[in-house]
């Protein structure tokens, strides 16, 4: 079959509509453009490339076909329209058009099947995900989306000159497995890399992430949860299933990821660390590169996409009824909304793996992956994680959100109502499917590049599980007791976990983040606002820059002279423009550069 | 105009010469017939640049079935007359120019009137077409004197425009263009004599020929150092750029669009002449290692430009430092002197010219309307100037790069021409260029969409509806951000015309 629909145009497309229907229309059809992709999607025929043009003379392929995108594009376009009816109460069409711009993007970075066409929908995807930070209108939306965006065109930027290196030398835009030996050498290679794993937000590269997710609007950080990351995978996957830097890249993901989990009060933010942890699974799975492990990869991403999604979209909820995301404030409003908390907690059960949920499935065939490779460390470290996601999203999120007793906030309390029907409805759908995943692990083995009859209810596996889960909550009902403090102070041997957990602790709210703090200043705020100050006035900024520094180097007497310059200069910073750049100055450069060039030409 | 009878008349007849006369004659013709009404002047204005847009593209054409076209002065051959040649090269510059006239004329009548002194209009218009022919003058002339006659001719109606600025400091920007402009002037002339006196003729072609025997003469290398140093003050290489964002801040904003869309373009365009068809690429990359410090100069041009359009709170000082950054890439494309670099840096004049126009004619609708020049007091105008502002928003899109449109082309060929001539560390500067960019311009687009309204706003006549400019500047100004996506999704077109130039300028 020739013919094909594109699902990421069609949801590209589908956006002109929007501003000209209303009511009732409008719901309708918004709901309809990710049913349309998914039939596209359906109606595929894997293995086949379609939709070629010629630009300038490059080939540009929008439609490469096989198991991988299209299982991709399954997950996307389910999730596009759960996240449809998330926000189907909402009347903005511009967050709708940037949702829908931003999932049909993520499609066409999924059936691209050239480099050039990956760049544009990479774009496309940055600024329109950026909207939906814009779109969130909390105190530092705006700031913390202009981050964002900036953060992600200087990846694009890598990725462009990766992909300008790779073509320059082999006149090709074939976006195929890279090595560090093909073209464009290893500077290509690695520059490539870097411009997808700021995507995948692999540490360092991940600040974005957990800056800017958290302000994003509350159905838009839905759309943001499933997308950009789980395209980055998808993009690794094809490009660079077997480099063996992923997975120390991937481990460190998911201890990084949980470390702050531990701390965090932003229910959101809290969340969004979890996609970190959960994304530094599949990029070690993608590391490994056997088959078994690309499955494990793809298969996570998709469980994944739902029940983020999911979490997510009850953390939004929870938002959305009381006003606040910070746990400290939140708290025993189980009572008033259990059918969220019902929702969630299939989310939670998922993520934490729990048998019979799709976490528990997808997660097993990472796992197993790393153990068949016989790498003992990574799947220590790997389970380990699991015992923290179950412990921080499982345990803390749930009990601050919901069950602990409330006693800062009576405001938030008062207002706890259940959402309404549309978001419930939504979260129904994306918990059904994290229980259709786990219990029916077929659905979604059916969906994966490979095919596989891997079977993960086997009898140890299981048992293993369920004592790692088992004994977690009983940490935390310890622990707990810790949060909410005794009167009397008994020293006994939990000397040992309150003062190592104390520690713990104290070094990552320390050190650990007053460190990402500073770096995040610096590189966000005071190199371009130092630029930007100095730009005003080059020669003026100078001048200060030159009286401080003899300021401080001078003996007393010229100290007051100095100073009162000083303070004159400051004052009228940074003056009339016209002045700046006197015409004597050029007049001088001119006869320089005569010289020169007449010294050059001679010599 | 008589033809003698052994004049040689070209397929295309007397186009080339009436692509300069009919902007000519109606610049006389302007100060009269504004008696008449005050509007005439625009009407002529307008007619006078779209038949020049006509002829232009029917040159182009001719050009790109038959070959070069040759017109002769008064019919006086070649070595002795003055002779206007239209090749690949210059063609594609003159109908980008021409073109881009057109649309700023016709973008520009409620400007001007709002703008410019009633009494002072038939003048202005006087002046505007002098320049326009000034500039197309220079690109299609085969004679280096008489390119030096049109730059002097533009640059004096250019020192005219900038000073009908509404700020006093307008006059001040003019004095110090007039100054530089003359200093950058006189070397060009001095250049051109030093190089009559060495080989006796100002035909570009006579002279491509003789110079080749003497290249290693002190006067013509004298001669050489002299016309670049020039040429770069003209166009306003960094860091003799020092005249030109005062004049794009305080001229007219029409003006403000014409010299950015166009005469730091023509100044490059020159300086590409002159560099591989006066002289040849032998010349320019073995004779005298001018290719490399013209290379140094463009990354410090690019970079400097982009860090200082950073800091500036005026949006049309910012733009001209984004223009300063940008004519950077035209020249850095030059000095790579390859193919694919060469072809990065026409397009780039064809692409810039559509941007920056776009961009300036943007702010000076926002001017005619609200009066706002300053970053801040912009916050806002999304709503106020939706239409505006959406094509202020594709235009800062494709100057960043975004991927499918113009600016994106300029930038890959370039980049992959940098790398292909084995100078890949020049792509870094293009790309920090690139983030700095986006930086600058998305501090813009955030004020307009994300942000409260400024009290500026608040002040005017009812705040919260929207606005817009009138019919005229908004179509205008739309069309050319239109273009700006069309050119980058159907490059094909002037990008095939500008490989052909550029084969033409390297002489293969």
């Amino acid at each position: 079959m020739t013919e094909w629909a594109h699902p990421g145009v069609i949801m590209l497309v589908g956006t002109i509509l929007i501003p000209f229907l209303k009511g009732g229309v409008k719901k309708s059809y918004m709901l309809l453009i990710p049913l349309v992709a998914l039939a596209a999607t359906y109606y595929s025929t894997p293995g086949t490339t379609v939709w070629v043009y010629d630009y300038m003379g490059l080939k540009l392929v929008f439609g490469r076909i096989d198991a991988l995108s299209i299982g991709f594009s399954y997950a996307f376009c389910i999730m596009t329209f759960i996240g449809g009816v998330y926000s189907l109460h909402l009347d903005d069409d511009r967050q709708h058009i940037a949702g829908l711009l931003y999932a049909g993007s993520s499609l066409g970075a999924v059936f691209a099947g050239d480099l050039l066409t990956l760049f544009l929908f990479w774009e496309i995807m940055a600024f329109s995900s950026a909207y939906l930070i814009f779109a969130g209108k909390f105190k530092n939306s705006t700031k913390a989306g202009t981050r964002y965006l900036l953060v992600h065109i200087a990846g694009g930027l890598f990725l462009l000159a990766g992909i300008l290196m790779y073509y320059a030398e082999s006149h090709s835009l074939a976006f195929n497995g890279f090595t560090p030996d093909g073209p464009g050498g290893a500077t290509a290679f690695y520059l490539i890399l870097i411009g997808f794993l700021l995507n995948a937000a692999v540490p360092p590269l991940s600040a974005w992430l957990s800056d800017a997710y958290p302000e994003g609007s509350i159905t838009g950080s839905v759309f943001l949860a499933t997308f950009t990351t789980k395209t980055a995978i998808y993009v690794l996957i094809r490009g660079f299933s077997g480099a063996e830097i992923l997975i120390v890249l991937g481990i460190i993901m998911t201890l990084y990821g949980i470390l702050y989990t531990i701390i965090e009060n932003d229910c959101r933010r809290l969340l969004s660390y979890h996609i970190i942890s959960q994304v530094g699974y599949m990029v070690a799975a993608v590391g490994i590169g056997t088959e078994f492990a690309i499955n494990g990869s793809a298969a996570h991403a998709f469980t994944n996409i739902f029940f983020k999604g999911l979490l997510f979209m009850g953390a939004g909820a929870v938002i959305y009824v009381t006003g606040t995301r910070k746990l400290t404030e939140l708290g025993g409003i189980y009572k008033k909304m259990p059918k969220t908390v019902v929702l969630f907690m299939v989310g939670a059960f998922a993520i934490s793996g729990f048998p019979l949920f799709s976490g528990f499935v997808s997660k097993a065939m990472i796992i197993g992956a790393a153990h068949y490779e016989h790498m003992a460390w990574t799947t220590m470290l790997l389970s380990l994680t699991a015992v923290g996601t179950f412990l921080s999203v499982g345990l803390k999120l749930a009990y601050h959100l919901f069950f602990r007793p409330n006693e800062h906030n009576e405001l938030a309390m008062h207002k706890a109502k259940e959402p309404p029907t549309n978001m419930l409805v939504a979260m129904a759908m994306a918990a059904v499917i994290c229980i259709l995943f786990g219990v029916y692990p077929k659905a979604l083995f059916s969906m994966l590049p490979f095919p596989t009859d891997y079977n993960p209810y086997t009898m140890d596996h299981v048992t293993a599980s369920l004592l790692m889960l088992g004994f977690t909550a009983l940490a935390f009902y310890i622990v707990l007791g810790k949060l909410n403090p005794h009167k009397t102070l008994s020293i006994d041997t939990d000397w040992f976990y309150r003062k190592t957990g104390g520690m713990f602790i104290y070094f990552i709210n320390s050190p650990l983040l007053k460190i990402g703090d500073l770096i995040a200043g610096v590189v966000f705020t005071a190199v371009p606002n130092g630029l930007i100050y100095f730009m005003r006035n080059p020669l003026g900024a100078f001048k200060i820059g030159a009286d401080t520094f003899s300021l401080a180097i001078s003996g007393s007497d010229r100290r007051v002279k100095l100073r009162s310059r000083i303070k004159r200069e400051k004052a009228i910073y940074p003056g009339d423009n016209i002045k700046h750049w006197p015409i004597g100055s050029t007049v001088v450069w001119v006869a320089v550069f005569l010289l020169a060039c007449l010294l050059i030409y001679f010599v | 105009m008589s033809f003698g009878p052994t004049t040689f008349i070209s397929a295309a007849g007397s186009t080339p010469v009436l692509v300069i006369v009919i902007p000519l004659l109606a610049a006389m013709l302007a100060p009269i017939v504004s008696r008449i009404h005050r509007s005439v002047g625009w009407y002529l204005a307008t007619t006078a640049t779209f038949i020049a847009f006509l002829l232009s593209l029917s040159l182009l054409y001719t050009v790109i079935d038959g070959g070069t076209v040759s017109y002769r002065m008064g019919s006086w051959a070649p070595p002795m007359g003055i002779e206007y040649v239209v090749s690949y090269f210059n063609g594609f510059v003159l109908a980008v120019i021409a073109f881009i006239s057109f649309i700023i004329t016709l973008y520009g009548k409620k400007s001007v009137e709002q703008e410019i002194p009633e009494q002072k209009i038939p003048f202005f218009y006087s002046a505007y077409l002098l320049f326009i022919a000034g500039i197309m003058g220079i690109v299609i002339t085969g004679d280096i004197f008489n390119l030096y006659v049109f730059v002097e001719i533009t640059a004096l109606s250019g020192y005219a425009l900038i000073a009908m600025g509404k700020d006093r400091k307008a006059l001040m920007a003019s004095y110090n263009y007039l100054i530089l402009g003359t200093i950058g002037a006189t070397f060009l002339v001095l250049g051109i004599g030093y190089l009559y006196i060495a080989t006796g003729t100002l035909n570009m072609n006579d002279l491509m020929q003789r110079l080749p025997e003497i290249y290693d003469s002190t006067t013509v290398i004298t001669a050489f150092a002299f016309i670049m140093v020039g040429l770069c003050l003209k166009l306003a290489l960094f860091p003799l750029h020092i005249w030109l964002p005062n004049v794009y801040t305080y001229s007219p904003s029409i003006v403000s669009a014409l010299m950015a869309a166009t005469s730091t373009k023509v100044m490059a365009f020159v300086l590409l002449r002159i560099m591989f068809t006066v002289f040849t690429p032998e010349f320019v990359l073995e004779v005298v290692p001018v290719t490399k410090i013209l290379i140094v100069m463009s990354c410090v041009a690019i970079i400097m430009g982009s860090l200082i359009a950073l800091g500036q709170t005026n949006i049309k000082r910012m733009l001209a430092y984004s223009s300063i950054g940008q004519i950077g890439y035209i020249t850095l494309g030059a000095a790579i002197a390859t193919e694919t670099a060469m072809t990065g840096s026409l397009i780039h004049i064809l692409n810039h010219a559509l941007m920056k126009g776009m961009l300036f004619m943007v702010v000076g609708a926002v001017v005619y309307k609200t009066g706002i020049v300053n970053i801040k007091d912009m916050e806002g105008l999304g709503k106020r100037m939706p239409w505006t502002m959406a094509a202020f928003t594709i235009g800062a899109m494709s100057m960043i790069g975004f991927p499918f449109t113009v600016g994106f082309i300029s930038k890959w060929y370039l980049a992959t021409g940098a790398i292909g001539a084995g100078m890949w560390y020049l792509v870094p500067v293009l790309l920090v260029s690139s983030i700095m960019t986006a930086f600058y311009f998305w501090r813009v687009v955030e004020s307009v969409y994300f942000k409260g309204r400024s009290a500026r706003i608040d002040t005017l006549k009812s705040p919260h509806h929207s606005d817009e400019a009138p019919f005229g500047m908004v179509v205008t100004t739309l069309f050319l951000a239109g273009l700006c996506i069309y050119f980058g999704l159907w490059a094909s077109g002037p990008v095939e015309v500008a490989k052909n130039a550029a084969a033409f300028l390297l002489g293969s």
